[in-house]
C-alpha cells in the first residue's frame, strides 16, 4: 500500500490558490461603477453569447469573471436562490447580501473540500432607492467577500485597471461619463469598440425588474 | 434558503416548477375530502374577455368574486401582465387561479433570466396548458380555472389569443374569447359588434360594453360601480407591450355605454 506524501495545509492552500489565480487571469476584466441613475457594470467582452454580465432579480445583478462554465453556473444557482425566495416570502425579501453569504460558503466550501477550487470571481451588486442603498458585494475563488464602495474590479491583474478607475471617478457622473470612465480604465491605450464591450445597467428609478442590458447602437452612442 | 446546487442528471433547467418540485415542494391542490358544498363556498372570480385589434390584443375583466350566492370582494383583479408581452385573465376558483397567475409569471420571467432570452409566445402558451394539466385532479374536485391567454407574438408580429379548458387543452382563437360565469352574455355582445380589423379603442368599447352587458344578465358579474369608484380593468398588448387602462379612461368609456342603455337615450 503506498503511503500519500505529507504536503503542508500551508502549501496545499496556496496552491490551489495559484492554480485559481491563473485560472482568472487569464480571462478579461470587468469594472462596475455607481454613477447618477444607478450602478453599472462593464465588461471587456467579444462574445455576443457569452455573458458576463446578468439579472439576477429585480434590483440585483450578477458579474462573473474566469471560466465561463464555472460563473455561469454560479448564476443560474444564484436566480434558483432568489426566485425561490422571491416565492416563499416576497420580491422585496430578496437582499443581496444573503446571496453574497451563499455563494462565499459555496466557493469557500469547494476551495477546500474539492478536487479543484472554482477558477472564478464574482460580484453581486444591488441597486437602492438612494445611494446609500447601493451593495457591491465581491466574491473570491477561496469564499473570502469583500464589499466595495463606488466601484469594483474583478479580474487577474487589477492593479492597472483600478489605478485608473480611482482617478477622476465620480458616483454622480452621468451614465454617458460613467461608460467612457470605465472603458478608459478597462482599456489602458487599445480602443475598445461597442462590439468588444458588453454592459448592463440597474436603473434606480424604475419600479420592479431594473436591469437594463445596452445594445451595440446605445453603447456607441453613450461614448460618443 | 440555500444556494441550490445540481448534477448534470436532475438539473431542473430554465423550469421554476421543476425548480421546485426538486424541492419537494406541493404545487397541487388536494380537496377530495371536501363536500360539494364546501366547494361552492370557495371563492369564484367571473367573467373576462378578450379580442384581437389591429395592432395587438385587448383583455379585459370584472371585478367580482363570489363565494356561492354572496359577493366576497368587489376589487378582484383577474387581468394580469404574465410579462411584458402577454397578459393573462383568470376565471373559475380565485385562490388556485391567483397562484396559478404568479406561478405562470414567476416560470416566463425564470426562464427568461436563466436562458437569457424569453419564450416564444406559442411556447409560453404551451406553458398555461402544462399548469393546467397538472391542476386537473384539482379541478375534478371542483376546483376548476380557465385562463384565457392573449399576447404579442414578436416574431409574427401579431396579436394573438388562446383559450384553455379545464384538461389543458389549448385553442386558439382568431376574433375573441370569453371565460367565466357570464361569458356567454358577453361574448353574444362581443359578436353583435365584432369587425376584424377594429382600431383599439374601437376593440376597449367594445370588451367595455360586453362586460356591462355579463354583468347585466349574471349576478356574478360585477358591472361598473359608481358609487365606489371601481371599474373594471381593461389592458392592451401591442408592439409597445403590456399597457393598462387607466381607471379614469375606463369610468369614462362606461358612463357613455350607460348613456347608450338608458331608456331614451341613444341606441348607437
Amino acid at each position: 500500500m503506498s503511503m500519500p506524501f505529507y504536503v503542508a495545509p500551508e502549501q496545499l492552500m496556496k496552491d490551489r490558490a495559484d492554480f485559481a489565480q491563473k485560472g482568472i487571469a487569464r480571462g478579461r476584466s470587468l469594472v462596475a461603477v455607481e454613477f447618477d441613475g444607478g450602478v453599472m457594470l462593464c465588461a471587456e467582452n467579444p462574445s455576443r453569447n457569452l455573458r458576463k454580465v446578468s439579472e439576477i432579480y429585480d434590483r440585483i445583478a450578477f458579474a462573473g469573471v474566469g471560466r465561463y462554465n464555472e460563473y455561469d453556473q454560479l448564476r443560474i444557482a444564484g436566480i434558483r436562490h432568489a426566485d425561490f425566495k422571491g416565492y416563499t416570502y416576497s420580491r422585496d425579501d430578496v437582499d443581496p447580501q444573503a446571496l453574497a453569504n451563499q455563494y462565499a460558503q459555496m466557493l469557500g466550501q469547494i476551495f477546500t473540500h474539492d478536487t479543484k477550487p472554482l477558477e472564478v470571481e464574482i460580484l453581486v451588486v444591488s441597486v437602492g432607492f438612494d445611494r446609500d442603498g447601493d451593495r457591491m458585494f465581491h466574491i473570491r475563488y477561496d469564499g473570502s467577500v469583500t464589499d466595495e464602495y463606488g466601484f469594483a474590479v474583478l479580474g487577474g491583474e487589477t492593479e492597472g485597471i483600478r489605478e485608473r478607475l480611482e482617478k477622476g471617478f465620480s458616483a454622480s457622473a452621468t451614465q454617458s461619463a460613467a461608460l467612457k470612465h470605465a472603458v478608459k480604465a478597462l482599456s489602458a491605450d487599445k480602443k475598445l469598440k461597442a462590439e468588444e464591450l458588453e454592459v448592463g445597467v440597474l436603473v434606480r428609478d424604475q419600479e420592479g425588474r431594473c436591469f437594463q442590458r445596452l445594445e451595440n447602437d446605445e453603447i456607441t452612442a453613450l461614448l460618443k | 434558503m440555500t444556494l441550490p446546487k445540481y448534477d448534470v442528471s436532475n438539473d431542473p433547467g430554465p423550469s421554476f416548477i421543476g425548480l421546485l418540485k426538486t424541492m419537494n415542494e406541493s404545487v397541487t391542490y388536494d380537496v377530495s375530502g371536501a363536500s360539494p358544498e364546501d366547494l361552492t363556498q370557495i371563492t369564484h372570480g367571473t367573467t373576462v374577455v378578450a379580442a384581437k385589434c389591429a395592432d395587438g390584443v385587448v383583455i379585459a375583466g370584472d371585478r367580482r368574486a363570489t363565494s356561492g350566492n354572496l359577493i366576497s370582494y368587489r376589487t378582484m383583479k383577474k387581468v394580469f401582465p404574465a410579462d411584458k408581452w402577454s397578459g393573462v385573465a383568470i376565471a373559475g376558483a380565485a385562490g388556485p387561479a391567483i397562484e396559478m397567475v404568479k406561478m405562470f409569471q414567476l416560470q416566463l420571467e425564470h426562464y427568461e433570466k436563466v436562458e437569457g432570452h424569453s419564450l416564444s409566445l406559442e411556447g409560453k402558451a404551451n406553458q398555461l396548458s402544462q399548469m393546467l394539466r397538472a391542476n386537473l385532479p384539482a379541478a375534478m374536485q371542483g376546483m376548476v380555472v380557465v385562463p384565457l391567454f392573449a399576447g404579442y407574438d414578436k416574431r409574427r408580429e401579431l396579436g394573438r389569443l388562446f383559450a384553455y379548458d379545464v384538461t389543458g387543452g389549448r385553442y386558439e382563437e382568431s376574433e375573441y374569447i370569453s371565460s367565466g360565469s357570464g361569458s356567454m352574455f358577453a361574448r353574444t355582445a362581443i359578436k353583435m359588434e365584432f369587425d376584424p380589423g377594429m382600431t383599439k379603442d374601437k376593440t376597449v368599447d367594445l370588451l367595455i360594453k360586453s362586460l356591462f352587458t355579463a354583468a347585466d344578465d349574471d349576478s356574478a358579474t360585477g358591472g361598473p360601480d359608481a358609487m365606489r369608484g371601481i371599474y373594471p380593468l381593461v389592458a392592451t398588448i401591442t408592439s409597445d407591450g403590456y399597457q393598462e387602462l387607466e381607471e379614469s379612461e375606463i369610468a369614462q368609456k362606461f358612463e357613455r355605454v350607460l348613456e347608450e342603455f338608458t331608456p331614451g337615450g341613444s341606441t348607437k
